[in-house]
């Protein structure tokens, strides 16, 4: 699971609402799959990237030097995009967890996949 | 045959991999880094911080001794540790790769003095321990990379790794299934002569016997014939001649001395070469009574028996035995022989009757010979009122197959009926699907570059790559199917349509193909729309394809009918049904002018003629015919597995084993929409718009929009 894919994921237990975002991530194995670097497409995705999410997330990895927000004029800074889409592209979870901050719900992620299955009773309105 | 290999760098230990930051308290993050700088440094030890130089070779079986090491992990749960201990993993060198004990055990010995062999049953990988750590360490210097042939001439290279222990989950003590008796040497080798001889396999096209050469074995039928369609025989239609002669007296024996008590009327003889099987199956309950007996002639076999609750017993069934099934072993086990050329079977007791025990210090391979067995059967003229209901196809209630009538219901039958059937159907559901279709390539293709796109209901991901200037996340409630978009290096997830966890108003798009006719009311169905809504942002789009009804449209059929071969030219008219077009024209008139643009009758009209499932109400789902024309809105449509399609991957311990004969069917629960039916569904959510719907192949297809 890439981190711009860990932005998109919110909680969907009964009754969490927007509250159930961002979920919490805990990793135990992470890979980095080299990706191709593309600027323009990079630049498209920092528009719809939460950034409180993404800082949160980079720091339960340890990952350096995300800045606090994205930098005036980004869509022409080489330096600033290579940074976001290491982290947003390359980063991969291969094992771990991620939390409902709401409800507390754990839910495992397996060989990068995150399995987000409820229970009906977890479901049910 | 190549020479042994020297590989004299240790693996690493994770120590050695990179690391990102500190770890988590408790928890170490590895990070694996797939660059080739980085493999150089994964070379390195702290033994070996030399300048010493890898030459290619060399390099390429550390290199395969590093995958092994991690597909060991991922796989198996085996942790390989960098420092020498007496106990090595020993990957390829295993039964499931054809390598036998006595084939391996020399090779080890020759490094020193081999404390156990462990040989789990189908793995590609066994466990050695030798009596002290420099055995072993010679073991792991010498034998890495090492090539020994196996029993079908394939070479294969052993790579080496050390573990804390060796060990292997030992199958607990196991018994024989109750009601089950394998009797040795029932008859004579000349009376088995005789036997094998009266079948005559190259004879006559007179139809008299019955004989099938089916895809894994050759049959022939005597007494009755066996239908395969159906598992059953047709009790009134008995074959002219009855059992053979020569089986008379045999059987009249056996009834004497006890072995069986009823004396059969129908037999089956099969033969297997090696590489042959049979699916695990359990004897139609009401075609055959209780006492099912087979005799097994020409060479042994390793048959598998196997309790609902998971446990599997490999039962070794010598020559000239047989094998007698008597109540829960006959009514409640299945049994089953895996198509292979090899069994597994206790070193120590070669090819006496009895359990192959998890015992990995004594297993070893036996190469299977033609097997010809006899299986003699009562046919049954009363339904079967054995005390195992839930399995017993006379006793079987009412099955959960009717129309749900709450939400709860729908929700069981989807589980049943679409969800578990996916999980089991994946692997061939998905060499199935390779082609995409192009209307949905043109609809991703023309979304714009960075457009975040969710595919719910992904399936293998066919779609997921289509355009690589998209951002694709997969969903899908089939963890196997997942796992095959995440092999081919895609964004997926395990969820539900109806709960996607997925911020909303952060989708530029979604598509849901081929997903929303497996919800069983027609709530649902609206639901799973309205979380597709929910996902996009204002302004996004969505790709909904449903299958139609109408398999012929503007006097074309669909693909799906025209795929069908044997009733090409038989014209079935699905207005010959008693007419849910009938229904529609009525009500829409302009249905008939294909041109004109789709009037949308509201869900209501359709809830109240009748077009939605209401009339299949408390009756059983119709199973629908493959490649025909629907009869029903709701019903279950057949997947005939095939096992292993395609190249089989070298998963399966003994390589490709093509498809079984007959292989098993799923049922999966569909409702196919109705023209208009899918619009009108959609006219119920709200913040949206209609920009397109169309009829694509035999599917109902919209394009809707967020506003």
């Amino acid at each position: 699971m890439k981190l711009l894919t860990h932005n998109l994921l919110s909680s969907h237990v009964r009754g969490v609402g927007p509250r159930g975002f961002p979920l919490r991530l805990q990793a135990t194995e992470v890979r980095i799959s080299p990706v191709e670097f593309n600027p323009d497409f990079v630049a498209r995705m920092i528009p719809k990237v939460e950034w409180a999410a993404l800082l949160e997330a980079a720091d339960t990895l340890h990952l350096v030097e995300v800045p606090k927000e994205p930098i005036q004029g980004y869509e022409h800074d080489e330096r600033f995009l290579r940074k976001m889409h290491h982290v947003l592209l390359e980063v991969d979870v291969l094992e771990g967890t991620l939390q409902c901050p709401e409800s507390g719900r754990l839910f495992p992620i397996s060989r990068g996949i995150p399995n987000m299955l409820l229970s009906d009773e977890e479901t049910e309105t | 045959m190549a020479a042994p290999r020297r590989v004299d760098v240790l693996v690493p230990s994770a120590a050695s991999w990179d690391r990102v930051g500190e770890a988590a308290e408790g928890e170490s993050t590895r990070v694996v880094r797939t660059q080739p700088e980085s493999r150089r440094s994964i070379a390195m030890d702290s033994n070996h911080q030399s300048n010493y130089k890898l030459s290619k070779t060399e390099k390429k079986f550390l290199r395969k001794q590093i995958k092994a090491r991690h597909t060991l992990l991922r796989h198996e749960g085996i942790e390989t540790v960098s420092y020498a201990t007496q106990s090595l993993i020993v990957a390829n060198g295993g039964l499931g790769n054809r390598v036998s004990r006595n084939q391996l055990l020399p090779v080890l010995e020759k490094c020193g003095l081999v404390d156990a062999l462990l040989m789990p049953p189908n793995k590609p990988y066994s466990f050695v321990r030798y009596k002290t750590v420099e055995e072993s360490k010679k073991a792991y210097d010498t034998l890495n990379g090492k090539v020994i042939v196996d029993d079908l001439g394939q070479q294969i290279i052993l790579y080496l790794n050390f573990v804390e222990k060796a060990q292997w989950k030992e199958l607990g003590l196991q018994a024989l299934p109750p009601g089950l008796m394998v009797i040795e040497d029932i008859i004579s080798s000349e009376d088995e002569k005789m036997l094998l001889e009266s079948v005559n396999w190259t004879e006559d096209t007179d139809n008299q016997n019955f004989q099938k050469s089916l895809k894994h074995r050759r049959v022939k039928h005597f007494g009755y014939e066996f239908h395969y369609e159906n598992n059953h025989v047709d009790k009134d239609k008995p074959l002219p001649g009855g059992l053979p002669d020569i089986c008379d007296s045999i059987l009249e024996k056996w009834l004497k001395e006890g072995f069986i008590k009823h004396k059969p009327d129908q037999l089956t003889v099969n033969q297997y070469e090696p590489g042959h099987g049979i699916p695990a199956h359990v004897d139609t309950h009401s075609a055959f009574e209780d006492e099912i007996v087979s005799l097994s002639l020409g060479s042994e076999i390793v048959m598998d028996f196997k309790h609902p609750d998971g446990v599997t017993v490999p039962i070794m069934l010598p020559c000239r035995s047989l094998l007698v099934m008597t109540g829960e072993s006959r009514y409640l086990w299945t049994h089953g022989i895996t198509p292979r050329k090899f069994d597994t079977i206790q070193a120590s007791r070669g090819p006496k009757s009895g359990i192959i025990t998890g015992d990995v210090e004594d297993l070893t391979l036996s190469k299977r010979g033609i097997r010809t067995s006899f299986t003699f059967r009562k046919v049954r003229q009363t339904p079967c009122n054995c005390s195992y209901p839930l399995v017993c196809d006379s006793q079987m209630k009412e099955t959960p197959t009717s129309f749900p009538e709450s939400d709860k219901e729908a929700s069981q039958l989807e589980q049943e009926y679409v969800h578990q059937v996916y999980e089991e159907i994946a692997r061939h559901f998905s060499s199935t699907r390779h082609t995409p279709w192009p209307h949905i390539v043109e609809f991703l293709k023309a979304l714009p570059s960075g457009s975040l796109v969710a595919d719910i209901g992904c399936g293998n991901g066919k779609y997921l790559g289509i355009n690589k200037e998209l951002y694709m996340i997969g969903c899908d409630h089939s963890q196997n199917l997942v796992d095959i978009c995440r092999e081919k290096h895609y964004q997926a997830l395990v969820c539900d349509a109806l709960a996607v966890p997925i911020r909303s108003g952060s989708c530029d798009a979604c598509i849901s193909i081929a997903v929303i006719h497996h919800f069983a009311t027609a709530e649902r169905r609206v639901a799973a729309l309205q979380e597709l809504v929910r996902l996009l942002r204002p302004g996004g789009k969505a790709l909904i394809y449903v299958w139609a009804m109408e398999q012929e449209y503007n006097k074309k059929k669909s693909k799906y009918l025209r795929e069908n071969r044997i009733s090409q030219g038989k014209k079935e008219e699905i207005s010959n049904d008693t007419s849910v077009q009938e229904l529609l024209v009525k009500q829409m008139p302009d249905v008939g002018n294909q041109d004109s643009a789709p009037s949308v009758p509201s869900i209501n009209d359709f809830q109240d003629r009748g077009c939605n499932s209401r009339k299949v109400t408390n009756s059983k789902l119709p199973i629908h015919t493959n490649r025909t024309s629907f009869h029903s809105q709701d019903l279950l449509v057949p997947w005939h597995l095939k096992e292993n399609p395609g190249k089989g991957k070298s998963i399966e311990p003994f390589g490709p084993l093509g498809s079984h004969d007959p292989g098993p069917v799923f049922h999966r629960y569909y409702h196919v929409f109705c023209e208009g039916e899918m619009e009108a569904a959609c006219q119920t959510l709200s913040n949206i718009s209609i920009l397109q719907s169309y009829y694509d192949q035999g599917n109902w297809c919209v394009i809707l929009q967020k506003v």
